[in-house]
C-alpha cells in the first residue's frame, strides 16, 4: 500500500485483467495480505488478528442464538434455558459466546496496552488509535447489552444502574434515560432495544474494523523499536520487512491456537467461572441482588465510577463552582467516560519525541505502575463500597488520569531517551545474531564489525 | 521483551484475579467430593438416581424444576433412565393442560411441574445461581481451585442446620452453618433415613444430602459431560495444531532469523 515501496499485483491471465480492469478486488486484496511488515514485530502483535477472530466468533456464534433466543421478558430467561438443553449443540454455542466476550477484552485491552507502551498511537497514527478507541467503545456498548439479554437478575439490575448513570446527567439526562430505556423504568422495551442494537452494533464494529486496517495499512504497521521502515528504495524497505502472509500469518495463528487452547479448556471445564451466579436467577424487578457487580471488563471503569463520592473535595469543589449542577453522582460519570477520553487523547498528550517506551527509561516505570493500576481498578471495581476500597478506588482513580494529563505530558519534556537503533534492520540482527543478545537499549550498528 | 512478557503474564494474572464477583459468601461450605468435578469428571448414574429419588419424595413438596423436562431422564450421560421408566416417573405428576382447560397426568414430553404455593424458589438451576466457594479477597483463586461449588453449597446447606431456630414477626427461622446470613426460612428439609434406596445405599443424612445436591447439579447442567468432552477433544486438538504451527513457524523463520534471505 501506500508509503512502503513494494511488488504490486500483476494481473497476468487474460480472465485476471478482465476481472482487474473492472473491479480491482484481487489486488486490493493481495495487497492487504501481502502488505510489508516489520519483523521485528514481537509477539504483543498477535492481538489484532485474535480481536479478529473474536469478533467472527462473537458474530457467527450470535446468529445462531437469535436463532432460538426470544427477547421478551416473559419468555427470554426460559428461551436461554431452552437452548442450553434442547438446541443440537446449544450448550456449547452459548458458552462460546457468553466466554467469546471475555476473550474479546482480554484481547483489547492487551492490544490497547501494547500500543500504549511503544506509542503505536504517535504521528502518524492517530487516526488508527481514535479509530479503535470508537470499537473499544461500541464493543463495551455491545457486551453491556448482550449481558442484559439472557434477563437474569445481573441482567436486570446491571441494566438499571448503569442506565440510571445516563440518568445523572443535568438538564437532559432524564429524557436521555427515557430514551434508552423506552420507559420509566427496565422492561420489555428495554429488552427489545437492547436486543436490536446489540445485533447493530457488531457490523458498525465490523466496519469500522476495516477502516482501522486501512488507516494503519496507510501508515505502516508499528514495530517494537517504533523506528519507521526506510522508505528511500525497495531495497532498503525489504531489509526492514517481510509480507505479512506467509510471516506474520503463521505467527499470529500459531498464538491464536494457544489461546484458543486455554480458551477451550475454560469453555469446556469452567464455562461459568467469569459469570455471575446471580445470572441464572430470573429478572425480578421487586428483588435488589446484594451486589450489583457488572462483568470484570468493565470493573476499572466502574471502580472509577464509585471512587468519586460526595467525601472528595475535588468532588465538593466541582459541586460548589458549578452551583450544584455538577454533583456527586454526575461527577463519577464524568470521570468514568473521561477515563476513557483521556485514553482516546494519548497521542496529543504524549510530549515525546521517541515513539517507544523501549527506549524511555522513565516511562517504563510509570507504565508499570499504570498496568498494576489497571488490574488495582479491576479488582477495586469488584469490593463493597467501604473502606479501604473507597480511599484505594480514589488513589488508583488518580493514577490513571494522572498519567495521562500530567505524567505523560511531562516526560517528554524532562526524559533523557536512551539511544534507539537507526533501522528495524539493526535491531532484527542485534536480537538473532548470537553475540547481541536481546538486551534493550544497547545497539551497535551492525555495519561497524570489530575487528577482533 | 521482559516488560512485554510480564505484561501478558500480569494479563493472564488478572483475567483469573478478576473472577471475583460471587458476592454475600458468609456461610460455612464444605468441599465435597463429587464425581463430577475436575475436567474428567462425569455423573455418577445411580447417585443421580437417589438424588431423583430424594428430589421426589422430599423436595418436590415445596420445590419446581420448571426448566428441566421430565424427556431428559433418559439422557446419556446423566440419569439414563428407559423410554419405559420415564414414561412410569411422568406419570406421577399432574400438569395442567391449556388444549384440555384441566389438569391430566404428565407425559416424557412435559417439564417438572413449577411448585409455586409454598413460595419456595424453583431448584432447575439453583445449582448454577449459589457459588459456594469466594475470595479470597475478590481474587477469584478459591472458584479456580474448587469450582464454583453450587452443589457443594446445595449439600452443606442440607446438613448445615444446628437445630436452633428463632421467631420473627411470627416467622420462624432456623439456623445454618451455610446460609449467608446463618437464619433460613426453610425448615430443616433431610433429618436421614428420609428415603429408602432400592439398592440399600447409605441414606444417611450426609449422603442423601451429597446424592440430592449430586442431582440438582445435572439439572442444572444436564449437558455437563458432553460439554467437557467438546472441551477436551478441542483442547487436544488444539494443543496438537499448537505445535504444528510452531514448528511450521519455526521452520519458515529460521532463513529470515539467520540472515540468509535478506528481502
Amino acid at each position: 500500500m501506500a508509503g512502503i515501496p513494494h511488488d504490486h499485483y500483476e494481473p497476468k491471465t487474460k480472465g485476471e485483467k478482465w476481472l482487474s480492469s473492472r473491479l480491482p478486488i484481487v489486488g486490493l486484496l493481495y495487497d492487504t495480505i501481502m502488505i510489508p511488515t516489520p519483523k521485528n514485530l514481537n509477539w504483543m502483535w498477535i492481538w489484532g488478528i485474535v480481536l479478529t477472530f473474536c469478533l467472527a466468533l462473537q458474530i457467527i456464534t450470535g446468529i445462531v442464538l437469535v436463532m432460538h433466543y426470544t427477547p421478551h421478558v416473559d419468555m427470554a430467561f426460559a428461551s436461554v434455558e431452552h437452548i442450553m438443553r434442547n438446541v443440537n449443540g446449544g450448550h456449547m454455542i452459548r458458552y462460546l459466546h457468553q466466554n467469546g466476550a471475555s476473550l474479546f477484552f482480554i484481547a483489547v485491552y492487551a492490544h490497547i496496552f501494547r500500543g500504549l507502551y511503544y506509542g503505536s498511537y504517535k504521528a502518524p497514527r492517530e487516526i488508527t488509535w481514535i479509530i479503535g478507541m470508537l470499537i473499544y467503545l461500541l464493543m463495551m456498548g455491545t457486551a453491556f447489552m448482550g449481558y442484559v439479554l439472557p434477563w437474569g437478575q445481573m441482567s436486570f439490575w446491571g441494566a438499571t444502574v448503569i442506565t440510571g448513570l445516563f440518568g445523572a446527567i443535568p438538564f437532559i439526562g432524564e429524557p436521555i434515560q427515557t430514551l434508552l430505556l423506552g420507559g420509566p423504568a427496565v422492561d420489555n422495551a428495554t429488552l427489545n432495544r437492547f436486543f436490536s442494537l446489540h445485533y447493530l452494533f457488531p457490523f458498525l464494529i465490523a466496519g469500522l474494523v476495516i477502516v482501522h486496517i486501512w488507516a494503519f495499512h496507510t501508515t505502516g504497521n508499528n514495530n517494537p523499536t517504533g523506528v519507521e521502515v526506510r522508505r528511500t528504495s525497495k531495497a532498503e524497505a525489504e531489509k526492514d520487512t517481510v509480507s505479512f502472509w506467509p510471516y506474520f500469518v503463521i505467527k499470529d495463528l500459531f498464538a491464536l491456537a494457544v489461546l484458543l487452547a486455554v480458551f477451550f479448556a475454560i469453555v469446556g471445564f469452567m464455562p461459568n467461572y467469569l459469570g455471575h451466579p446471580d445470572n441464572y436467577i430470573e429478572a425480578n424487578p421487586l428483588s435488589t441482588p446484594a451486589h450489583i457487580v457488572p462483568e470484570w471488563y468493565f470493573l476499572p471503569f466502574y471502580a472509577i465510577l464509585r471512587a468519586f463520592t460526595a467525601e472528595v473535595w475535588v468532588v465538593q469543589f466541582a459541586s460548589f463552582i458549578t452551583g450544584g449542577i455538577i454533583d456527586a453522582k454526575f461527577f463519577g460519570v464524568l470521570a468514568m467516560f473521561g477515563a476513557i477520553i483521556v485514553l482516546a487523547l494519548a497521542p496529543w498528550l504524549d510530549t515525546s519525541n521517541v515513539r517507544s517506551g523501549r527506549y524511555r527509561p522513565m516511562l517504563k516505570w510509570w507504565f508499570g505502575i499504570l498496568i498494576f493500576d489497571f488490574f488495582a481498578l479491576m479488582w477495586l471495581g469488584a469490593m463493597p463500597a467501604e473502606e479501604p476500597y473507597a480511599t484505594l478506588s480514589l488513589i488508583a482513580s488518580a493514577y490513571w488520569f494522572g498519567y495521562f494529563l500530567i505524567i505523560l505530558p511531562l516526560l517528554g519534556i524532562i526524559e533523557k531517551p536512551n539511544a534507539q537503533p537507526t533501522t528495524i534492520e539493526e535491531d532484527f540482527n542485534n536480537k538473532y545474531s548470537k553475540d547481541g543478545g536481546n538486551s534493550d537499549g544497547f545497539y551497535s550498528k551492525p555495519d561497524a564489525t570489530p575487528a577482533e | 521483551m521482559h516488560l512485554v512478557k510480564s505484561t501478558f503474564v500480569a494479563l493472564v494474572a488478572g483475567f483469573f484475579a478478576s473472577a471475583t464477583f460471587a458476592a454475600g459468601g458468609g456461610g460455612y461450605v464444605e468441599d465435597f467430593d463429587f464425581s463430577f468435578e475436575g475436567p474428567l469428571g462425569t455423573y455418577d448414574q445411580t447417585q443421580l438416581q437417589r438424588g431423583l429419588k430424594v428430589y421426589t419424595e422430599v423436595c418436590s413438596s415445596c420445590h419446581g424444576l420448571k426448566y428441566v423436562p421430565l424427556r431428559t431422564l433418559g439422557d446419556e450421560g446423566g440419569l439414563g433412565y428407559s423410554e419405559e421408566q420415564v414414561r412410569a416417573y411422568a406419570e406421577y405428576y399432574e400438569v395442567y393442560d391449556a388444549e384440555l382447560d384441566d389438569y391430566r397426568a404428565a407425559v416424557p414430553s412435559d417439564h417438572f411441574p413449577a411448585v409455586v404455593d409454598a413460595g419456595a424458589p424453583d431448584l432447575s438451576l439453583m445449582a448454577k445461581a449459589r457459588a459456594g466457594f469466594h475470595g479470597p479477597y475478590g481474587t477469584g483463586l478459591s472458584q479456580l481451585v474448587n469450582g464454583m461449588g453450587g452443589a457443594e453449597y446445595i449439600a452443606s446447606l442440607l446438613t448445615g442446620y444446628t437445630g436452633e431456630e428463632k421467631e420473627e414477626y411470627g416467622s420462624v427461622f432456623y439456623e445454618n452453618t451455610a446460609y449467608p446470613g446463618k437464619w433460613i426460612a426453610m425448615a430443616p428439609p433431610l433429618y436421614g433415613e428420609d428415603v429408602d434406596f432400592d439398592d440399600g445405599h447409605a441414606n444417611d443424612l450426609y449422603s442423601e444430602a451429597e446424592d440430592v445436591a449430586a442431582f440438582l447439579m445435572w439439572a442444572a447442567e444436564p449437558k455437563m459431560m458432553a460439554r467437557k468432552h467438546t472441551g477436551f477433544v478441542g483442547v487436544l486438538f488444539l494443543v496438537v495444531l499448537s505445535i504444528l504451527l510452531y514448528l511450521t513457524n519455526k521452520r519458515l523463520w529460521a532463513p529470515i532469523k539467520k540472515g540468509r534471505i535478506s528481502t
